[in-house]
């Protein structure tokens, strides 16, 4: 699979070891891990999808999805919401919201790669 | 060597002086952010060594970070003064007061810290009555750092062709978040701890919410917050009971008009029954009225049939305990076992200085499902301070628990305050 991937996720080694997965199936893979800069880092990277934590420092990633969605240039862009909050409100909140997919926390890297591969094929 | 509990408080305010972010900062000390960041809000203690190389990456001397010297009290003064901007204080002056009056420097920063360290706790309150944060990151970090552990290891036991500087990179990445595991497993076992021994912030029941809800008011239920909009009713059903306490109270209201009652107190003194009888009322109500009013010292108790206390409102020198079951002496359990009789006692509580009140008590029972239906009983125990006098008292205690009478026939259980 090819395609251009935004991880905006904090946690450095979980970056390192997603980075390391997804650019072993051939995507280049950018890592940003403050929620703040997030924005302009997608209006920079214009990546084919983005992966996305919930919780990160800045700015949440409930707050980037709605911006994201709220801008014509990205409401059709390709989001992987990324949580280890795998359930309830916060699910709800990003399925309404807008989300391509959701993804909780802990994963298995074969899920990780199918989903990626699912939404830049899809 | 262990530090003090403000040091992550001074190491932020240093890298936050710096424009230093969080992730940099851990970064270059090979900690994570995430433990940084427990570490800035005096979540974790920091050992030494580590504080040593954060001390370096910030530029500036261990001593500042450890005790908090001159420079500390001129950040810290300067932060109270932006704080009180009415009080308009001298800035241009601090140096003046701190080296003048050192000790009354350092008392004015620390009163400023543990005032903003009060504000974070109301505001940790306020967010765990809503969404019980503290318990929502602990469980974060534990579930942050097992993705993290599933992922790399799965990386390290799936690719063969791994080169040598990926795999050290991911042996190493494992070794901080194993320790991580441990470090929030622990906390979690802390915070568990911590609501399973009832402290004060681990508002944790429905029943609690309702008595902080009309605590705030102080059990004045006509100036209560509005239900819908109280922080302290964070669960609905909390709200459910909110709402039912208050539906009787606006019936009892109904029942004993303010006026009306303060004419008959002047009668009959703050005597449950007279006021009963007088309104042709339940004696329930009259003592419901006698307690939740505008200035009212009276403290209230009422359970169900099962004893289970369903009010509590605490009276001078004695409180109900909120955990485990109640000492059985109480006059409100002999009223449980005798319905619709007047029970009155002078009860003292534990300890060189146990409080001594008149307890009232009457039980009421009710069919509300007719002649088929079960038949309920409601407890309830007034009590009002009492002077010393001739008349014969009963011990009573909290619960067993805590009670320090050894001898009490009426024990179900060893005492923890003795030994």
């Amino acid at each position: 699979m090819a395609g251009r991937v935004l991880l905006i996720e904090d946690e450095p080694n979980i970056a390192e070891a997603i980075r390391f997965i997804l650019s072993r199936e051939g995507c280049e893979v950018l890592v940003e891990s403050d929620g703040a800069k997030a924005l302009d880092r997608v209006a920079e990277a214009r990546p084919d999808l983005v992966i996305l934590d919930l919780m990160l420092p800045g700015m949440s990633g409930l707050e980037i999805l709605g911006a994201l969605r709220a801008d014509s240039e990205t409401r059709e862009l390709k989001i992987l919401m990324l949580t280890a909050k795998g359930q309830g409100r916060d699910r709800e909140a990003a399925e309404r919201a807008g989300v391509s997919a959701f993804m909780a926390k802990p994963f298995a890297n074969a899920e990780m790669r199918a989903q990626v591969r699912a939404l830049l094929e899809g | 060597m262990l530090l003090s509990a403000l040091t992550g408080t001074r190491l932020r305010e240093r890298r936050l002086a710096l424009g230093m972010r969080q992730g940099d900062l851990a970064a270059r000390v090979g900690i994570s952010a995430s433990y940084l960041n427990l570490i800035e809000h005096n979540r974790r203690r920091i050992a030494e060594d580590l504080l040593a190389q954060m001390a370096r990456a910030l530029d500036v001397p261990l001593a500042t970070l450890q005790e908090g010297p001159a420079d500390g009290l001129l950040d810290g003064l300067r932060a109270a003064a932006a704080a009180v901007p009415a009080a308009a204080a001298e800035v241009e002056r601090v140096d003046d007061l701190i080296g003048r009056f050192p000790g009354w420097s350092a008392a004015l920063v620390e009163l400023h810290d543990r005032s903003r360290a009060l504000a974070r706790a109301v505001e940790v309150l306020n967010d765990r009555m809503a969404h019980d944060p503290h318990l929502s990151a602990s469980l974060h970090e534990v579930l942050s750092a097992v993705s993290s552990v599933r992922t790399t290891a799965a990386i390290l036991a799936d690719t063969d062709d791994i080169d040598a500087e990926w795999r050290m990179r991911f042996h190493r990445n494992l070794h901080e978040d194993s320790e991580r595991l441990a470090q929030g497993a622990e906390a979690l076992v802390a915070y568990l701890d911590a609501a399973g021994q009832g402290q004060d912030q681990a508002i944790t029941t429905p029943q609690d919410e309702v008595e902080a809800w009309a605590e705030a008011c102080d059990w004045n239920l006509a100036a209560a917050e509005d239900i819908g909009h109280s922080a302290h009713l964070a669960s609905g059903a909390g709200r459910v009971l909110a709402a039912a306490l208050q539906a009787s109270h606006q019936d009892d209201l109904a029942r004993l008009p303010e006026d009306a009652l303060q004419q008959a107190l002047a009668r009959h003194g703050p005597d449950p029954l007279a006021l009963a009888r007088e309104f042709a009322v339940p004696v329930l109500s009259a003592f419901r009225r006698l307690a939740l009013r505008a200035g009212s010292g009276l403290g209230l108790v009422i359970c169900d049939g099962s004893g289970t206390l369903l009010l509590r409102k605490p009276a001078l020198g004695f409180s109900p305990p909120r955990f485990g079951a109640s000492c059985p002496l109480w006059p409100l359990f002999t009223a449980l076992a005798r319905p619709e009789t007047p029970v009155e006692a002078v009860i003292s509580l534990p300890g060189p200085q146990g409080a001594l009140l008149r307890a009232r008590a009457f039980c009421h029972v009710s069919y509300p499902g007719g002649f088929r239906g079960p038949e309920l009983r409601h407890s309830a125990m007034l009590l009002a301070p009492e002077p010393p006098g001739s008349e014969a008292v009963l011990e009573v205690g909290p619960t067993c628990r805590i009670c320090t009478r050894a001898s009490c026939p009426a024990r179900r259980e060893p005492s923890i305050l003795q030994g």
